[in-house]
């Protein structure tokens, strides 16, 4: 873990309501592991106080990508940033994605609007580790869409979903990982997106029998384990007691995770 | 210019008066990879119950105005865990350490008194008599000046170390538990704890904790407890160690200025994982601009 007060945004791409920052930040860049999260300021001012929690999109060298959707007043400031500008964060958080497997085999990458975000850097280092990455990327329509090309051009077999037919398979994401598993037998399942749509993946997991990793998404005081904020219930350790998000996770296996009291 | 920092709060010595506040640091070494520990006062770690203990259900956390209200209902690890996992750690540090002391009971404080009375490393009990977040509607003993008095009694019997009583804001006449506590033989006093207070979400028109209430903090309470700390210094002889909002090295003389012998650096640790070593940094900065040698010469100052 690093705390780099002054990381260079050096690109930033923007789309409505998403946006991707390419941050200059070598110590944390070279600790990243995909599935971790960075804690991000978003204002020297009082209002919004917290530090607001953001998975890591991408590593290129000496630099992180961030890839997020503005879903309340501290992520619309954090999208007003500029080029050039700095950011003051903290990371790499948290525990990664991939499983200390000799063999991943055929692994499933199942990501639903901006839950998409860690599943790049994700879906680069699986391949890198021999195996055979498939994702499917949900969402509304097809504005939630953003970053698919870039996943085509990283080599990554994709296919996309939208509830409303606008673009690619007309449904949800978890239909169309349903038909996946129909036709194929998947070793792993790596799931991001809205609670709904991960707690109807772990459910298809768990019928198949697919192991599942599952990354959660949480409101955090701190992001390093002090303030206890942001526990879920955890099946099987320390007898179901909560656990905090932040360095428990945010990534647990689905069979860890009781959905009811998630809602 | 040299500047004296160091505060002696009588039953403590400390090398500056920034202290980091219980709840929002952990145990104290989730902070050790940001900042330097003997660049600050000490550290006031997480409350303890003599058992680990759950905690509320989430969501525990929302951000307000200038504030954070929290309801995570003192989940820890208790002491058995605390000694022999944390402490030896704790004891490496050189940095003053106080324990944060919890108790569902009256026979709880007590044991969990005598349970680190038996460890070594500790410097001063706090006692958390103002947690809003483990009782229906944020009751707790620091409502109640008479419960003051007696608990602050007992937990002194119980044990060799000094006690600091941590009062609860949510009181009518904050001067009459203060000096119950000090009447029931405390050390010193520290305050504010949270105000209890609540937030809704507009759409689904449910509150947005789990426990409906929580604890206010951060800087939009500062105020509030800047005039407490200032009503409570006036009125008791122990040291008071204030607290809430501090986010600057100015927040928190002004605290010393209407009295507070040191302070605690709460919300802010989230936000600036260094904030206490940042304050005392910029502590010494604000004297040596005004010429001041000591620290010491800005407690209780208050021009009225």
């Amino acid at each position: 873990m690093q705390w780099d007060s002054r990381a260079k945004i050096i690109f930033k791409q923007d789309w409505d309501d998403y946006h991707l920052f390419r941050i200059e930040t070598p110590k944390i860049a070279a600790e990243a592991r995909p599935g971790q999260f960075l804690m991000v300021r978003v204002s020297d001012t009082p209002y919004p106080l917290l530090r607001r929690p953001i998975s890591i999109h991408s590593r290129e060298k000496n630099s992180l990508e961030i890839f997020f959707q503005v879903a309340g007043q501290g992520t619309a400031l954090l999208s007003r940033k500029k080029e050039g500008e700095t950011l003051d964060i903290i990371g790499p958080l948290g525990k990664e994605f991939i499983p200390d497997w000799e063999h991943l085999g055929i692994a499933y990458l199942i990501g639903g609007g901006r839950g998409i975000a860690p599943l790049y850097f994700l879906g680069k280092e699986l391949k890198k580790l021999g195996a055979e990455v498939h994702v499917l990327y949900g969402g509304k329509t097809l504005a939630d869409l953003p970053v698919k090309e870039k996943f085509k051009k990283a080599g990554l077999g994709m296919t996309c979903s939208t509830d409303d037919g606008s673009f690619g398979f007309h449904g949800f994401v978890t239909d169309l990982l349903e038909n996946e598993i129909r036709k194929t037998t998947p070793q792993i399942l790596f799931i991001c997106g809205p609670d709904a749509m991960m707690n109807k993946a772990a459910e298809l997991a768990a019928a198949h029998k697919i192991p599942a990793r599952i990354s959660l998404e949480s409101m955090m005081g701190c992001g390093f384990g002090a303030c206890w904020g942001c526990v879920k219930r955890i099946k099987k350790s320390d007898n179901g007691k909560w656990r905090k998000i932040c360095e428990d996770g945010p990534v647990f296996w689905a069979e860890e995770i009781i959905w009811e009291e998630a809602e | 210019m040299m500047v004296d920092l160091s505060v002696d709060l009588g039953f403590l010595k400390l090398r500056n008066p920034v202290l980091a506040a219980s709840g929002t640091f952990g145990y104290g070494l989730e902070f050790a990879p940001f900042m330097d520990f003997d660049k600050i006062g000490g550290i006031v770690v997480k409350g303890l119950y003599f058992g680990p203990r759950e905690g509320n259900p989430p969501p525990r956390l929302v951000e307000t105005t200038g504030g954070l209200i929290n309801a995570i209902g003192l989940q820890g690890v208790g002491v058995e865990k605390f000694s022999e996992e944390v402490l030896p750690k704790l004891r490496e540090l050189d940095t003053a350490v106080v324990v944060n002391i919890c108790g569902a009971s009256d026979e709880e404080y007590v044991k969990v008194i005598e349970y680190l009375d038996r460890q070594e490393g500790i410097d001063a009990y706090e006692l958390n008599i103002s947690c809003p977040n483990v009782e229906k509607n944020g009751f707790c003993p620091a409502l109640d000046p008479d419960t003051t008095r007696a608990l602050v009694k007992q937990a002194k019997a119980a044990g060799r170390r000094p006690i600091i009583a941590k009062l609860s804001p949510n009181v009518t006449n904050i001067v009459e538990i203060a000096r119950a506590a000090e009447d029931g033989g405390a050390d010193g006093i520290s305050l504010i704890n949270t105000l209890l207070a609540m937030a809704v979400d507009v759409e689904t028109r449910r509150p947005k904790l789990a426990n409906i209430f929580g604890g206010l903090s951060g800087p939009a309470i500062k105020p509030i407890a800047l005039r407490m700390t200032y009503q409570v210094a006036t009125a008791v002889k122990i040291p008071v160690i204030g607290m809430g909002g501090i986010m600057t090295a100015a927040d928190a003389i002004e605290f010393l200025i209407v009295g507070a012998k040191a302070v605690q650096v709460g919300t802010a640790n989230f936000i600036d994982p260094a904030s206490t070593m940042r304050i005392a940094g910029e502590m010494k900065d604000f004297c040596e601009r005004k010429g001041i040698k000591k620290i010491t010469e800005l407690i209780g100052t208050i021009k009225i």
